[in-house]
């Protein structure tokens, strides 16, 4: 278990604490503070997984969440199982069990590469879309094959132990990112009074403070970061947010942060602990002081294991203690990465070239480490990496820029690693989440954050501005401008000092020229976690994809998790050369939220298990439990689908509680009927205007079955209403329809009629509702009522008030089973104590609770409609042959009449809704069977409707349906036939769709 | 997400307690028998969708339920107004229009 590339001291990793984990099966040993990516590094593990799609051995390259290659599978069991976790900010901890997500049978050794090395040259861009278009049905076989190859991780299979929150959270200053312009903004604005939120997604505060060579006052400068802690710490308005991301910049500056609390701690949140945590933010001001990540060149084989970005190798090397290799080779434009050659050599490893692509640099660091004997190849860059599973050597050639040539044969060095620096790329996708396009600066070869619509300051060198004294003034003016804006009075602070350094500018350099061309060269990769290469970047431009958005899509640069990190600028340079334009001309693609990947766990927060959705019981609800119901849910309302005895199924339960109905008498519980009280002088003028039939003449004590349309004329709900006073009336609706009835109601009144005078109150949970069904529920009902329920004193379509079982109710006369009815309603809170008490008086009359299916069977027998399942949204009332519930003359052209009299509506050969009867009384047809006229007709047949209701009727002893069909009133006698998936066809008879007592002589006795 | 000021309750709340009903001022003809089928489908169907400023009608429904409407630009977002049923906006297309116009006149 040696840990061969850790250094001998240095890094801020706790060397007395030692960790083992496993990566592959195999067992190793890191520190504390080691993420998984410095710990693989310290044990050589080279290859950590095997690209996306050639299938190339890939190795980190990365420190941050940049990295696109070692995108692992963290967790022990199957429930622990978390997919896309990046090894460069997963912090280590014992025990931790990691493994590649590609490759097979592992990354080691690879059946897919060596398909890749030999058919790269046949898998370009669009080969998916080229080469399995055809033949079209054979799609969901290639895809299937094609999904198992590739993928990055998989979803576990059993439930996350682990709980996650969601916390509201409202501040002056959100500052994002806690590096030098980050921390410095927050101590002015925390210093000025300001509420401050101060986050950052890694495991400490400092970013890139945390492996400088550079000092600030004189001393290291972590010492500053640990002092900035130290007061914003005491600060009572400032939340320090370590190991949280800001991973989404939404509107009016409210942003999303994910926290991992515990990631760092083990698989599974310690006890009583929320595993992670989504801020959900609403700052006055935004500080954005995100940073900027490295950008590698792009030579041939830079894919290899022991390519590494320079600043990577750094940040290993000063703080973890580990070395990522032993002889170095550095690639680069630009003065800064030259650190990592002083890093390097400080750490006591061999550096063996540097090839900068500038013809005369003299920095200060240039010159350090010229002094140190480095040696230095100027107006060259590596143009090509060499090895096999691990760099071995790098070909270092003179480049000439301007007519992106090589201009001398080069030479082959020896060496293990190269870095590579093609200059710094503002970490500007926060920024471009709205909408804000980035701008591209020439002067420092980098998009900055573009225009923005929101409150917000950019700071640092997500800003463009990277020596460190600018960063830290920059950081200290924007926190003190947001402090400012969010109305408190700036506090000035001192900036430490820092040192003056001669630093060069970089030159351009993205794609490394080759003496053969792109597409001949040995592979250029741009996006490696896409394996997007310079060659198919070419190849896109060159097909016409010349948009930067095409460009993308046809490529795949810089999709899915990696959000174009890496590769995005490379990508963008190779793709304006090609094209004859400049980056500027070519623009950028947008960047979405999230930034990095956030877990379903964080996204569902408590939204999940019981708390998923709220659940809606009536009062009747313990009853219907004790008597064992099965339920069925309506909307959110959880209510009683059927009764079953002991050894009943379903379609033997329901057959008895409808017998009960039609011989005797049944109860249910029909409170979740969407209930409004109206009331107003002008409540009449409403319901004319609402409902498509007439209300001016309904009696206080009367009430009446209405349809509401929408303006096109299609029916979009129903109810019953009656009129409790001459100003007064309660409406009711559907179950599911409650809610956006009462809405439809609202915004004609507070839009349209304002003039009328007329409130709406939702009653539906103020009211319990039992509904007493059955010739024998008269008797029933006068046994526990002072009502007189005399036929001729309380006719149908009538409501009396009285005290039923004690309590004071509405009892409305009316039918929705075609039976003698009666509605009780009562005050919530009584209703279970009533409903007791109509129960135990019904005993004698074997009184029968039923649910919603015996319910839906009686009253399609009735022919009466249920909104949603026998309409759709494109029925008027004539389609339902409902024409007797339109008022075509009232004075005021209420809603739904003129839309009911466009053209296409009053076409004889619409859908109607009919009853059909299965020839065979057995067949029950099946609900949403599409109908034809002619079963022998070839495929596609011409479909002429579907059933919509679907029923045995045990009353009846036959099968029966509702459904809509072509001119179906017309064709009243006429076949129909459902063919059916099995190759079967049920044929059935058009007939009137009121099957059983049609006259309606039972609910008028 | 929006951050929305409702005019009836009188503070900044979040999109979530509101529905947007989409374009406002479109008032229901005083006489639908007299509308052509044309004119009727336009009424109800057919609905603006500008680059910029947008007049739009939104309900505070996990509030006070009340309707207003809003004057919001739709690349930017940002809601410029709110007000009540009834009233007339003050910023509109030609309003900004005014601005931009007088702005390029003080920089050129």
């Amino acid at each position: 278990m040696s840990q061969v590339n850790r250094l001998p001291k240095g890094g801020r990793v706790d060397r007395s604490q030692p960790l083992t984990f496993t990566f592959n099966g195999e067992n190793y040993q890191g520190f504390a503070g080691d993420t998984l990516a410095a710990a693989l590094l310290a044990n050589g593990v080279d290859i950590v997984g095997r690209s996306f799609k050639y299938s190339r051995p890939r190795g980190i390259v990365a420190a941050g969440a940049e990295e696109p290659n070692a995108v692992l599978q963290i967790g022990s069991t199957e429930s622990a199982q978390v997919p896309n976790v990046r090894a460069t900010q997963q912090a280590l901890y014992a025990g931790l069990v990691a493994s590649s997500t590609n490759g097979w049978p592992n990354v080691k050794n690879d059946v897919m590469g060596i398909l890749g090395k030999v058919g790269g040259g046949m898998m370009p861009p669009g080969f998916y879309y080229k080469t399995f278009m055809y033949p079209q049905n054979l799609w969901l076989t290639y895809e299937k094959y094609i999904r198992k190859a590739a993928g990055l991780g998989r979803a576990p299979l059993e439930v996350d132990p682990d709980i996650y929150d969601h916390l509201n959270q409202h501040c002056d200053v959100l500052v994002i990112g806690a590096g030098p312009a980050g921390l410095a903004a927050a101590l002015v604005a925390g210093r000025s009074g300001a509420r401050v939120i101060l986050a950052d997604e890694q495991e400490e505060f400092g970013g890139s403070l945390l492996d400088t060579r550079e000092t600030l006052d004189g001393k290291p400068a972590t010492e500053w970061v640990a002092k900035v802690i130290a007061e914003l710490e005491k600060m009572p308005e400032v939340t320090l947010l370590p190991r949280a991301t800001v991973n989404g910049y939404h509107d009016h500056n409210f942003l999303t942060i994910h926290q991992r609390l515990t990631d760092h701690l083990g698989e599974i949140a310690p006890r009583g602990q929320a595993r992670h945590r989504v801020h959900r933010v609403r700052a006055k001001r935004v500080v954005l002081a995100a940073g900027a990540h490295e950008r590698p060149l792009v030579y041939s084989n830079n894919d290899l294991p022991g390519n590494m970005l320079a600043g990577a190798v750094s940040t290993y090397v000063n703080r973890y203690g580990v070395a990522p290799g032993r002889q170095l080779v550095l690639s680069t434009n630009n003065d800064y990465a030259y650190r990592v050659v002083l890093d390097w050599l400080d750490a006591g490893q061999q550096v063996v070239a540097v090839a900068d692509a500038r013809s005369n640099p003299r920095g200060a660091w240039v010159e350090e480490a010229r002094a140190r004997g480095v040696r230095v190849l100027t107006g060259s860059a590596v143009v090509e990496a060499r090895g096999n599973k691990r760099v071995s050597g790098a070909r270092i050639c003179a480049i000439d820029l301007k007519n992106h040539k090589v201009t001398s044969s080069g030479e082959l060095v020896e060496c293990d690693l190269i870095v590579s620096s093609g200059g710094y790329s503002p970490v500007v996708h926060l920024a471009s989440h709205l909408g804000g396009k980035p701008t591209w600066r020439e002067d420092i070869l980098a998009f900055i954050p573009g225009e923005g619509f929101q409150k917000r300051h950019c700071a640092g060198a997500v800003n463009g501005v990277f020596g460190l004294g600018d960063v830290l003034a920059d950081g200290f003016e924007a926190g003190a401008k947001a402090a400012a804006g969010a109305g408190c009075k700036v506090v000035e602070g001192s900036m430490p000092k820092t040192e003056k350094r001669k630093e060069e500018a970089a030159v351009a350099l993205f794609q490394v020229p080759h003496e053969k061309s792109t597409s001949r060269a040995p592979k250029q990769f741009v996006d490696l976690q896409n394996d997007v290469t310079s060659a198919g970047i070419e190849l896109a431009t060159r097909e016409g994809f010349e948009s930067v958005e095409h460009v993308k899509r046809y490529t795949a640069l810089g999709f899915g998790t990696d959000q174009g990190k890496l590769g995005n600028i490379n990508g963008l340079a190779i793709a304006a050369k090609s094209m004859g334009i400049s980056i500027a001309e070519m623009g950028t693609t947008m960047f979405r939220p999230n930034y990095t990947p956030v877990t379903f766990g964080a996204v569902a927060g408590r939204h999940c298990g019981p708390l998923f959705e709220p659940k809606r019981y009536t009062a009747m609800h313990r009853w219907h439990l004790e008597q064992g119901a099965e339920f069925e849910d309506v909307g959110q309302w959880k209510r009683p689908w059927y009764f079953p005895k002991r050894g009943e199924d379903m379609h033997a339960a329901v057959a008895r509680e409808c017998k009960a109905v039609r011989d005797s008498v049944g109860i249910l519980d029909a409170s979740t009927l969407g209930k409004i009280d109206i009331q107003g002088p002008d409540a009449r003028e409403f319901l004319n205007r609402v409902y498509t039939n007439a209300w001016t003449k309904l009696d206080v004590g009367k009430a009446r079955y209405g349809l509401m349309c929408k303006e096109d004329g299609m029916v979009f709900d129903d109810g019953v209403t009656a009129c409790v006073g001459e100003n007064h009336f309660i409406m009711t609706t559907t179950t599911g329809g409650a809610a956006r009835v009462m809405e439809w109601l609202e915004i004609y009144h507070q839009t349209e009629w304002p003039e009328l005078k007329v409130y709406f109150t939702s009653v539906t949970d103020h009211w319990a509702t039992m509904t007493l069904s059955g010739p024998n529920s008269r008797k029933l009902l006068a046994e526990v009522t002072d009502i007189d329920l005399d036929k001729d004193a309380f006719p149908f379509m009538t409501w009396k008030e009285g005290l039923v079982g004690g309590v004071p109710a509405r009892v409305f006369r009316i039918s929705f089973t075609g039976e003698l009815s009666y509605e009780v309603n009562v005050q919530a809170d009584y209703a279970l104590g009533v409903w007791e008490k109509i129960v135990e008086a019904g005993k004698k009359y074997n009184l029968t609770p039923y649910g919603t299916e015996t319910m839906h069977v009686l009253r399609a027998e009735k022919g009466f409609i249920i909104i949603g399942q026998d309409t759709d949204g494109s029925v008027t009332p004539d389609d339902l042959n409902m024409g007797w519930c339109v008022g075509r003359n009232k004075p005021f052209s209420w809603i739904g009449w003129r839309g009911m009299n466009r053209e296409d509506c009053l076409r004889e050969d619409r859908k109607q809704l009919v009853g059909l009867k299965p020839i065979d009384p057995n067949k029950v047809l099946p609900e949403g069977a599409q109908l034809v006229f002619d079963p022998k007709q070839s495929i596609p047949m011409k479909m002429v409707g579907h059933v919509t209701s679907s029923y045995m009727s045990s009353t009846m002893g036959y099968s029966f349906a509702m459904a809509v069909v072509k001119g179906g009133l017309k064709r009243i006698g006429e076949r129909v036939f459902a063919p059916l998936t099995d190759g079967s066809v049920i044929e059935a008879e058009i007939c009137s769709s009121v099957f059983y007592d049609p006259k309606g002589d039972r609910q008028h006795v | 997400m929006l951050h929305i000021f409702c005019p009836h309750c009188g503070e900044l709340r979040s999109e979530e307690e509101f529905h947007a009903k989409g374009q406002a001022h479109i008032p229901r003809p005083l006489e639908p028998n007299a509308c052509t089928d044309e004119e009727w489908g336009d009424y109800i169907f057919f609905r603006d969708n500008p680059r910029g400023i947008h007049h739009e009608l939104w309900v505070h429904a996990a509030g006070c339920r009340k309707y207003f409407n809003a004057t919001r630009h739709t690349v930017s977002y940002e809601i410029l107004e709110t007000y009540r049923i009834g009233e007339k906006p003050t910023v509109t297309e030609a309003t900004v229009g005014e601005k931009k116009a007088t702005t390029a006149g003080v920089t050129a």
